[in-house]
């Protein structure tokens, strides 16, 4: 069920220095030009520093910022295990949108713990979820950057959004280093592309 | 053009400095807090003085002065740097100021990035200073002007509390007009109002008791509380902060009818409490960390003899502990209704999924520091640590205690007095030991504590966001000034052994920590290293690192390290380079079979 506080809870998930926080400012920015009003909230500092990192973004909301469980309309992942990790944040009748390319934390390559195969974490969350799940650092790097990755999932995820895709794009020129314009709205139309 | 924008909360207060009129800005940097200076530094045009203190206690005593001339100020920082600024602060709300000072402290419910979630609303009560409480970034800007007022009527400083969803959550904002509050600053000498000796200490006691009853009632009518009566029901609903927010999604989300009333400045209403308890019978309580209001609720209700229940976090119905949510409050709700919360059912993921913990950058020169220390002091001796990106060196069993900022060379010359028998080694950050290192490096030397000090000179305050401190010749606003040589500081406070090296030099430093570890006293190694984040921002580029793979044996001695940029595969039983290399080169000083080098163009 999600909450009738909002009208799209929308979780961003991933790791520290993927791009999480400007993926949720271009939607957040976007939805307020298109007049909603938005509740946001981000992991700065300590947990910051390669950790896990989530992030909530509310559109058309004017209470708290935090979506309660099981709450939100969608889920984007920038990394496998952190789309399992946040699933529960996720509605019955929400959507998982993922990327596929892992990055290994520092307890998998120093042999601490075990990375599960990628493939089973997206055959897990298709258990109980729809799933759109792609690489899209790959995809990323096809449009010019892997760094564009999280533009590409923007570019995915503007499918559910109530927003314009128009004022979605504007922003990404608006926000992204001049000389990498091209490449994030390239991979903005890939991802966009990547959702049936 | 609109005035709306998409501000993080300590954008949108460091606005509302601007908007109340803020003439003298000072903090030391702190999650959830650090924006705040750090948005005032970048302004282009600026008609305000900001500046990065060496700790609270300074920061604060800066704010206290200006405000003295009639000026407004305002004072930021995180809610355990408050302890450091304690002293000040009891003897300010004595002393009173004449311009508007806002003291802002950023509590951190859940210890997202702190030592402890303790609660700035006691030093409120404490101090006798009002605290408003906002429930959005919205409020918190709106707060910051009306604080201002609120602390030039009452002549005593606000504290300003908002918390890490406030100050690192995202809103539209609806921005305000900035204030022409252009007040010449005067120091008007009068040693009854300035000079806190004892005979005018105990003449301002009860001034500032006498003027609480004013202060509740210019709070009770302001903005930041709201009462809604419901007639039907015989249940109310206090909520106070951020909880206001949570607990009124959950009123909806349930469907229930109850009174509400939201709290956002202390003293606490008592007229609206007193409003509310004529119309129900059970009052539950919501807020954040302590039982603060829930508390006052009882004494209020003692006092009119009233039988209103009061349920909350003493009964176990609101945890105490950490942050709460939409849920916690559907949760407490559904508990006094007496109905299902219609909570849905989590299950637990059958996958068992790899830790994430926040890890050193790659090519930290903190990591290199800690293996050359390791290295000579051996796994038995005691590491106390400090606070900062080095904390992470947990991972590495160099960080043995970390209680607060300052508190390594402290607890070293402890550990050393107790009579402990292992060899004693330190670290402590270059801001951190401009903070509060530099007395315990006195007090160490002072009293002969046969320890040693690492000070990790990484070159800046890192793990808040790279604000700059005095050891790198630069202001918060970027302008060079003296650059605090910290080889000659730590001499200065009658240290005799200081070593400074290069943390990438490893036999160096190893070599250094060997000669610092023989010698009787208290000796110090200052390693030096930029941050390498910062560096990289600023141009360093460095070739990367690759393994040899026909040389690798499969050791670990460089996955070992626990740099985030070596993998190992384990059915090749090697070692790799991923991206992530930034080139410090310290995995090709380590690895003993010549097996790591620089990538050939």
């Amino acid at each position: 069920m999600s909450s009738k506080a909002s009208k799209f809870d929308l979780v961003i998930s991933g790791v520290g220095g993927q791009g999480a926080i400007l993926a949720s400012d271009i939607i957040g920015r976007s939805a307020v030009i298109e007049n909603y009003g938005v509740r946001a909230a981000e992991t700065h500092g300590m947990a910051q520093r390669g950790g896990s990192v989530v992030n909530h973004v509310r559109i058309g909301c004017d209470l708290g910022s935090m979506i309660p469980l099981k709450g939100a309309d969608c889920l984007l992942a920038l990394e496998p295990v952190e789309a399992l990790r946040y699933i529960d944040s996720l509605a019955d009748d929400g959507v998982v949108i993922m990327n596929t390319e892992a990055v290994h934390p520092v307890t998998v390559t120093t042999g601490k713990a075990e990375y599960p195969d990628v493939e089973s974490i997206v055959a897990e969350l298709k258990k109980t979820h729809r799933v759109i799940a792609f690489n899209a650092t790959e995809k990323a790097a096809e449009a010019g950057s892997r760094q564009a990755m999280n533009v590409v999932l923007v570019g995915a995820v503007s499918n559910f959004l109530p927003i314009k895709t128009e004022t979605l794009l504007e922003r990404v020129k608006e926000m992204v280093p001049p000389k990498t314009i091209d490449t994030n709205v390239k991979a903005f139309e890939m991802g966009r592309s990547m959702v049936e | 053009m609109s005035t709306r924008e998409y501000m993080l909360g300590n954008v949108a207060i460091a606005r509302g400095i601007v908007e109340g009129g803020g003439r003298v800005i000072s903090g030391y940097p702190g999650t959830p807090s650090s924006e705040i200076v750090d948005t005032l530094s970048k302004m282009k045009e600026r008609d305000f003085y900001v500046e990065w203190s060496v700790n609270e206690k300074v920061a604060m005593e800066v704010a206290a002065g200006a405000a003295m001339t009639g000026v407004r100020s305002v004072v930021t920082m995180k809610h355990v740097g408050l302890n450091v600024a304690a002293d000040p602060l009891m003897t300010l709300s004595y002393m009173g100021v004449k311009g508007g000072m806002v003291i802002i402290v950023a509590d951190d419910p859940g210890c997202h990035s702190s030592q402890n979630e303790q609660d700035t609303r006691i030093y409120s009560e404490f101090s006798l200073m009002p605290c408003l409480d906002p429930s959005t970034p919205q409020e918190a800007k709106d707060m910051l002007p009306y604080a201002f007022e609120l602390s030039e009527k009452f002549e005593l400083p606000v504290i300003f509390r908002p918390t890490t969803r406030i100050s690192h959550g995202k809103a539209d904002i609806e921005l305000g007009e900035i204030t022409e509050h252009r007040v010449q600053a005067k120091f008007e000498k009068d040693t009854s109002r300035w000079v806190m000796v004892p005979s005018n200490a105990v003449v301002r006691h009860p001034h500032l008791l006498s003027i609480q009853d004013g202060i509740r009632e210019e709070l009770e009518t302001s903005p930041w509380n709201e009462l809604t009566i419901k007639e039907d029901s015989k249940i109310g609903v206090i909520a106070a902060g951020i909880a206001s927010v949570y607990a009124k999604e959950a009123i909806e989300n349930l469907g229930v009818s109850a009174s509400y009333l939201k709290i956002g400045a202390y003293p606490v209403p008592e007229g609206l409490i007193k409003k509310m308890y004529e119309q129900v019978d059970t009052v539950l309580v919501i807020e954040e960390l302590e039982p603060i209001v829930e508390d006052r609720c009882k004494i209020i209700a003692k006092d009119m003899e009233s039988s209103v229940k009061i349920i909350g976090k003493t009964d176990g119905t609101v945890p105490r502990v950490g942050e709460l949510n939409v849920d916690h409050c559907v949760k407490a709700l559904a508990d006094v209704f007496k109905i299902g919360s219609g909570l849905p059912e989590i299950k637990e993921i059958e996958m068992e999924l790899p830790p994430r913990p926040p890890a050193m950058c790659a090519g930290c020169s903190h990591r290199a520091t800690y293996y050359a220390m390791k290295k000579v002091f051996g796994k038995n001796a005691v590491f106390p640590s400090d606070i900062g990106c080095y904390t992470l060196g947990i991972q590495n069993g160099t960080v043995d205690t970390t209680l607060c900022m300052g508190g390594s060379i402290t607890v070293a010359s402890g550990i050393y007095h107790s009579g402990e028998k292992q060899p004693i080694c330190c670290s402590i950050g270059d801001s951190t030991f401009f903070h509060t290192g530099m007395n315990g490096l006195l007090n160490a030397v002072y009293n002969k504590a046969n320890i040693t000090v690492a000070i990790l000179d990484n070159r800046i305050t890192a793990m808040t966001g790279h604000q700059p401190n005095p050891g790198m010749g630069l202001t918060s606003t970027g302008e060079v000034t003296k650059e605090i040589d910290l080889e000659q500081l730590c001499r200065g406070l009658g240290a005799d052994f200081v070593e400074v090296v290069d943390s990438f030099d490893v036999k160096a430093t190893v070599e250094a920590f060997k000669r610092a570890k023989d010698y009787e006293g208290t000796s110090v190694i200052i390693s030096k290293q930029p941050c390498i984040i910062y560096a990289r921002r600023t141009g360093v580029k460095l070739t990367p690192f690759k393994v040899d793979h026909d040389k690798c044996v499969g050791c670990r001695m460089c996955v070992n390290l626990g740099c985030p940029a070596i993998e190992f595969d384990k059915e090749t039983k090697k070692s790799t380079i991923n991206a992530m290399c930034t080139g410090c080169g310290l995995c090709a000083e380590v690895c003993k079979f010549d097996a790591i080098k620089e990538v050939q163009k």
